[in-house]
Formats: structure tokens, sequence, C-alpha cells
């Protein structure tokens, strides 16, 4: 009962910092600006972790492919590993996983660098000036994330097919031809378009959670280290729990 | 000036401010002086907007603040500086951009003129060009204070406010940063309200004082008056210190030898 209560408190309270944060921004030359940074911050430095870790994952996910397709009792064509790639990689491994790793990295930034600035009074310096600080802090980064978040998971997509097709090369499991077949191979509209909520979801809800559990610490370094963990994990659930809930609305 | 009138506030079952009435006059340094934990920067905090006060009035030349609606606190702003007891610079500018910022947010000045305006004020704390471009991290605490002062006065603020601005810092700079504070008092005729507990500071600058202790006023006065105050609280924090306690029995041996 406590429990429930306390999740009824938090869901509110993160909505009350919602409306806070989507009122009309100030400054638009310095907004501009934040923007520009947050897009580096929150993606541009991701861009070579996520590549390297797509790049594996694709390999692993087509050699896994190929295992079970090759092994399988009835006979299944060398194309439908890098078909079966592509729509792992599209459906859940790019959209999902990423953003998984992304709420780790990208969010204990967001929290860090969110709650320093409450107990250093930067935040409170910002209110005192009549800025609306909710929004000054959290609207660039939800922007950023929105914006760039599903340039990453292209950016995951191509790498983890390009990962699969080098392995391919390497191991000689399967032609290269057959590779390139199965990735022209046709899916559904509404499948990119699920690939695509989905990651605009995510990636809002990578910017706001952190942002909320940040601008909310009370005490010292030790707390926003706390509030730091809390906000990763927290992020992590609501995406396992976002995800499902959009599968099941949008494909089913 | 700012005219406060039975101010109370309350953290669930605490009652931190215990019904505050004073005045704080415009061109003078006033002075909020008690030890940790008294309420000074709560009150401090009411004054400024941070804290919400649970009742009394808060009259910045006779505009009662507590009943103003969010666009005209917001407007109030614009009016106020406030330096933070750890500076509160913001890490991922530079100097020159910390003290700029308040006028990109809310100013319609070019480029040129924040940078003449920034640097105007900057050089006024007396800070040089070579620091201009550094980070807060990269310059030292008696620096960012000025900083944090140059940042506060770059709007022209009619009120500044000033929680224990010389934290930290060693007694040299610390009296510089007082002096500071009082020389802009009086250069931009600005109604200053500062928080400390340091007794030099109390001495330099403290054209008019209010004491503190838990959450009540127990004394106001002046730098002069302090030192002879009759009060129990006021005598038991002044003269903690062993100096202090000197100086108040030549004091008080001037004063009888005078009325004789």
């Amino acid at each position: 009962m406590h429990g429930m209560l306390k999740l009824l408190g938090f869901i509110g309270a993160y909505f009350l910092f919602l409306k806070k944060v989507f009122k009309k921004p100030q400054g638009a030359k310095v907004f501009r600006k934040l923007i520009m940074r947050e897009v580096y911050d929150l993606g541009m430095s991701s861009v070579g972790l996520v590549a390297f870790i797509s790049l594996f994952m694709g390999a692993v996910t087509a050699i896994q492919m190929a295992q079970n397709f090759q092994g399988a009792d009835i006979p299944v064509p060398d194309y439908y590993i890098s078909y079966a790639t592509k729509v792992v990689l599209i459906l859940e491994f790019s959209p999902t996983i990423i953003s998984l790793i992304l709420a780790g990295k990208v969010g204990s930034y967001i929290a860090s660098s969110i709650g320093t600035m409450r107990v250093t009074e930067q935040i409170d310096a910002l209110d005192v000036m009549g800025i609306n600080s909710p929004s000054f802090l959290v609207m660039p980064k939800i922007v950023a994330a929105v914006l760039f978040n599903p340039i990453l998971i292209m950016i995951s997509i191509a790498m983890g097919l390009v990962g699969g097709y080098l392995i391919g090369e390497v191991t000689q499991m399967w032609s290269q031809s057959d590779y390139i077949i199965g990735l022209q191979m046709p899916m559904a509209t509404r499948l990119f378009v699920y690939t695509f909520v989905k990651t605009i979801c995510f990636a809002f809800v990578i910017a706001t959670v952190p942002a909320y559990y940040g601008y909310y610490v009370k005490g010292g370094s030790l707390e926003v280290g706390r509030s730091s963990t809390s906000a990763v994990v927290w992020t992590s659930v609501i995406l396992i729990i976002l995800n499902l809930v959009l599968t099941q609305t949008i494909l089913s | 000036m700012i005219e406060v009138k039975n101010l109370k506030k309350q953290f669930e079952d605490i009652e931190v401010l215990k019904g505050i009435s004073t005045v704080f006059e415009t061109g003078k340094t006033n002075l909020i002086i008690g030890q940790s934990g008294s309420g000074k920067t709560v009150f401090l905090k009411c004054m400024t907007g941070l804290i919400t006060p649970t009742s009394g009035e808060i009259l910045f030349d006779k505009r009662d603040t507590t009943k103003f609606s969010y666009e005209e606190r917001q407007a109030l702003r614009g009016e106020i500086g406030t330096v933070f007891q750890g500076s509160a610079l913001f890490d991922s500018m530079t100097v020159l951009e910390n003290v700029r910022f308040p006028l990109e947010m809310f100013s319609n000045l070019s480029m040129k003129e924040m940078n003449d305006r920034s640097e105007e004020v900057l050089t006024r704390v007396n800070l040089t060009p070579e620091s201009f471009k550094k980070f807060p991290s990269e310059i030292s605490g008696g620096m960012q204070k000025r900083v944090a002062i140059a940042r506060a006065i770059v709007n022209k603020p009619k009120y500044l406010f000033a929680d224990e601005p010389n934290s930290g810092l060693d007694p040299k700079t610390a009296m510089v940063i007082d002096q500071l504070l009082h020389e802009l008092t009086v250069e931009y005729n600005t109604t200053t309200i500062i928080n400390t507990h340091d007794m030099n500071s109390v001495m330099e600058i403290g054209e008019t004082i209010i004491f503190l202790k838990n959450g009540v006023l127990e004394w106001s006065g002046d730098k002069n008056e302090i030192l002879t105050a009759d009060n129990e609280a006021v005598i038991d924090f002044v003269y903690s210190s062993k100096l202090f306690t000197k100086l108040r029995e030549v004091l008080l041996e001037e004063k009888a030898n005078s009325k004789k």
C-alpha cells in the first residue's frame, strides 16, 4: 500500500514537473545555443558507443540466426539470415536495447549534471533571475533527444547490418549475395512506424525521467550519486514497460 | 526600501521564522546576523521568492510581493540581484558568459553591447581581462565571489541580496568583498541585504543590523551600537571571540568614564 502511494506520488510529481517544463521557453537566442550543446552532449557523443555496440551485436545476431536456420529440420534459405537480422535490429535491438544503453549513459549524465546544479544553488540562481528553470534546463534536452535519437537508432541499425555482413565475410557461413538479397526483402510500413514511435517515446523518457531525479535532489554529492543511480534504474524500468505497452498497442 | 511585516515560515511542524517585522533601507548595507540555524537563509530566501512564506507581508517599495501573480513575481525578479553562498556560477560558462547571461535572457542589447556591459561590471569588481575567458573552476574562491557580484549587478538591480558572501574566504579577501558590496550599494543606490555571521563584516559594513535567534528578531541597531548592546543573545553571539570580549571590556570602561 505504502509502495503504491509512493509510486502514485512519483507519477503525479513527474507530470507536474513536465507541466513546468512545457511552459513557454525564455531567451530564444540562449535556447537555440543550448539545443546545439545538448545535441552534442546527448547525441553526438554517443555515436561511437552506439556504432561499436551495434556492429558487434549485429554480427552476433546474424551468427545466431545462421545457427538456427542452417540447423533447422526444414530447409531455410540463407537470405533469411540477413532478413531476420534486419527485423530483429529494426524492431527490437536498435530502438530498445540501444535506448536502454542510452538510459545508462545519457540518463546518469542528465541526472548528475542537473543534480549538481541543484546542490550548488545554480538552479536557485536561475529561479532568482526569473528564469523558468525546469523549462530552461530540460526543454533543450527533450528537443535534442527527440531530434537526435532517431538518428542514433538509424546508425545502430545500419551498423548492425554491416556487422552481420562483415562476419559473414569472415566466417563464410553464408554468401554475401544471399545477405544482400535478404536485406532487400520488404518489411511492412507499420513496423517502421512502430520503431519510429518507440524511438521518439523512449527519447522523451530518457530526457525527462533523469532530469526529474536531478532537479529534485536534496543534500550533497552523495545524494546526487544516489539520484543518478535511481534515475538510470527507473528510466530502464519505464522503458521496458513502455516497450510492452507500445508493442501491444501498435502491433497487435 | 523593503518592509517585512510579521513574516512567518513553517516547515511541517517546525516554525523557522516566528513573525519577523523590520525595514531594510535603500542605499544602505543592511545586515542580517545570527548563529547557524537562526533562520537567516530562510528569511533571505523568502524575500528573494525562492521560498513562499506561511504568512506575513514583504513589501518591495510598498508592493506586497506575497500577493504577486506569477508574472508579477517574474517581473520583480528582473529588479533583484543575488549573490549566493557558494557563488552559484554556471560551470559550463566562462566568467564573461556567466555575467552576460542575465542580459542575454532579458535584454534586447546587441552582443557587442552585452559584452561591453559585462566587461564594465567585471572591471568594476576588480577582475582583469585575463580572467574573462576562464571557467569558474579555473579561478579562486575570491574571484568567483567577484564574478557572482558582477552577475548580480549587471542588470542594475534595485535590490541586492547576498547570502554569506565571504564564507570560505580569508579575512583580507572577505574584507575586500564586503567593501565592494558597500561601494556598489552606494553607487547603484540599491537596497542591499546581506546575511552573515562574520563579526568582521558587521564592523566593516553594518549600517543597519538585525539579529535573529531561533527565528525571532532579537535585536536591531548598527555597528556602533552592537558592541555595547545589552541583549544577552547578542552579547553571546558577538563575544564568542576572545578578542571581542577584551574589546567589550575596554568599550564599557570608556562608556563608564565618559558618563562620569
